[in-house]
């Protein structure tokens, strides 16, 4: 499988301010990673680094095979859809002017602008002048302008900025559409709620640094957070190697556990005769991202925020 | 498309949009057809007055018009993309950073030339059709220079205005050096002139002292249309340039290289933008 995205070292500084740590990140075919952190993180240099906007300090970076920064990569950048924090399109046009615009500037035909308004939901708004959005509906015009000409590699900096809950769930059915079809996705955000299911891998940043990376399950394992399991029942016995972790409720009991104790623990208590209902959660990307940018990063950044 | 046509086709849309076009376009009209018929009467009488006074007049006021509508269309033409966030998107498409630049430029330059056209052209047509003493053949040559340069020094200050919005980052920054520029070649260029003028009691070389001229464009601007009509009278600044007559043929020239300075300039500055 081939990578289309590949940092090899990449370093960026500004002046005295190391912005990004040595970097590596490999991003094979048809993988969608989840880039998270804190503003400030790192992510957004990450993203720019790919995209070429900017020249890494130290190291290698090559999407589509070739070093980005180049003129001659330029018209690479055809396979590629890109959606950045807060932008706000041309007042005076409609949508499908603003669509039309970045069609041609592409290259592509502007037949498929119409198609790809649909898709976003913005068909009735498309004759409409952008003065007129809302913040969702300018974030769905910034969407259509991203999936234009089918890219093979999509950078989305907090894309569902803005959407409702609705529109969430059709954006994310339409990256693993995406993502069927062999693109690679980039989603960049530090609101992960509901993410979880379409990214493949997820990499936390914070300060200029990786501070982990890899899939969800590889991450639970690194983090050893517990993941809690609630037993509903009368009479109930808990192992006695966890019962310091513990905790008698009203109507059963709720345990601490780790990853390796989750299938003997829960057979021992499916065992049991007294077990009216049992709840497993694990822990959420959230929660992760919350122990990594605390154990890593320190107490400083809460200072920050 | 060439990406350099999509650009500026975007450019000019917008401007039909937000009226600038059409907005340029009645100012100069109005103020072309008003001193065409007002501007006699100081001298106590109402009606068209002669084709060289009003086209003398025309450029003394146009002079301090032109560069300030240039400044106000173009100011903010890369840092308000850059503000709004469209710079950085459009970076990441398939054109360079030059076609980006020349593309708004031309777009602002076509807005700046059509409505110069339209604007003095049907002032020129009103002259034409109701002015007594004008016949076709008289207003045809004097009014299309006047056009032409007036099209030029509007493009010099789109220019100017380029070369300030890719080197700021903030739009109100953008705006105070626009005035700035505005102010600097308008008014304390032709001030500081003739403080060395009379400074210096007259005595400076009067062969090489008309050339300073041509280091304003907004100079080079007026004395393309005042010398066209050389049987007259030359009064204040103007005057100085009566020892050195130069061609019309090379103010137009060195109008087209205070254009080509700026433009210059404005697309090396903008490759060393950072983002």
């Amino acid at each position: 499988m081939t990578n289309i995205v590949e940092l090899v070292g990449v370093e960026k500084r500004y002046q005295s301010v190391r912005a990004l740590e040595p970097l590596d990140l490999l991003l094979p075919e048809g993988e969608v990673l989840g880039l998270f952190g804190h503003n400030g993180a790192g992510k957004t240099t990450t993203i720019k680094l790919i995209l070429g906007l900017i020249k890494a300090s130290a190291g290698s970076v090559r999407v589509f095979g070739q070093d980005p920064t180049f003129s001659e990569s330029r018209k690479e950048r055809q396979q590629l859809g890109f959606l950045q924090e807060n932008v706000s399109f041309y007042d005076q046009l409609t949508g499908v002017e603003v669509l039309r615009y970045f069609a041609r500037l592409k290259g592509i035909q502007t037949s498929e602008c119409h198609r790809l308004l649909d898709q976003v939901g913005l068909k009735a708004a498309a004759g409409r002048r952008v003065k007129t959005y809302s913040k969702g509906m300018r974030q769905r015009l910034g969407l259509a302008q991203a999936l234009l000409g089918n890219p093979k590699l999509l950078l989305l900096d907090e894309p569902t900025v803005g959407l409702d809950p609705l529109a969430t769930q059709d954006f994310y059915h339409r990256i693993g559409q995406l993502k069927e079809q062999g693109c690679t996705v980039v989603l960049c955000s530090h609101v992960l709620p509901g993410v979880e299911k379409y990214i493949d891998r997820a990499m936390i940043m914070g300060k200029g640094k990786v501070l982990a990376q890899g899939s969800l399950n590889d991450l639970r394992q690194q983090a050893e957070l517990p993941l809690v399991l609630n037993v509903k029942g009368s009479g109930l016995q808990v192992p006695e190697s966890i019962q310091s972790r513990a905790t008698v409720l009203e109507d059963g009991v709720s345990m601490h556990l780790s990853l390796q104790e989750k299938m003997p623990v829960m057979q021992h208590m499916l065992a049991q005769a007294g077990v009216t209902d049992i709840d497993l959660h694990l822990p959420s990307l959230e929660d992760l991202y919350t122990h990594y940018t605390r154990t890593c990063v320190g107490h400083e950044m809460e200072g920050v925020l | 498309m060439n990406p350099i046509v999509t650009v500026a086709a975007k450019e000019f849309r917008d401007g039909l949009r937000n009226r600038w076009v059409l907005s340029i376009a009645i100012i100069f009209a109005v103020m072309a057809t008003g001193l065409a018929y007002f501007g006699s009467a100081a001298a106590g009488q109402v009606g068209f007055t002669s084709l060289s006074t009003t086209i003398i007049s025309l450029a003394s006021l146009a002079v301090f018009i032109i560069p300030l509508i240039a400044l106000m269309l173009a100011y903010d033409g890369i840092v308000g993309e850059d503000e709004s966030g469209t710079l950085l998107l459009l970076l990441t498409y398939p054109l360079s950073r030059w076609q980006l630049l020349c593309g708004k430029m031309l777009g602002h330059g076509v807005i700046m030339a059509f409505s110069t056209l339209v604007g003095f052209g049907s002032a020129a047509l009103i002259m034409g059709l109701f002015a007594p003493d004008i016949s076709w053949s008289e207003l045809a040559i004097p009014f299309s220079l006047f056009i032409l340069s007036a099209v030029l020094l509007g493009w010099i200050f789109i220019a100017f205005a380029y070369v300030i919005s890719v080197s700021v980052t903030e739009k109100s920054k953008a705006a105070g050096l626009a005035l700035i520029v505005w102010f600097l070649f308008v008014l304390v260029f032709d001030l500081g002139l003739l403080g060395v003028l009379v400074g210096t009691q007259g005595d400076v070389d009067a062969d090489l002292f008309p050339y300073l001229l041509l280091l304003n464009p907004t100079d080079i601007f007026r004395l393309v249309n005042i010398t066209y009509f050389a049987d007259q009278q030359l009064s204040g600044l103007m005057a100085i340039a009566e020892h050195v007559r130069l061609s019309t043929t090379a103010l137009l020239v060195s109008l087209l290289v205070w254009l080509s300075l700026p433009v210059v300039l404005a697309l090396a500055l903008f490759n060393r933008r950072a983002l």
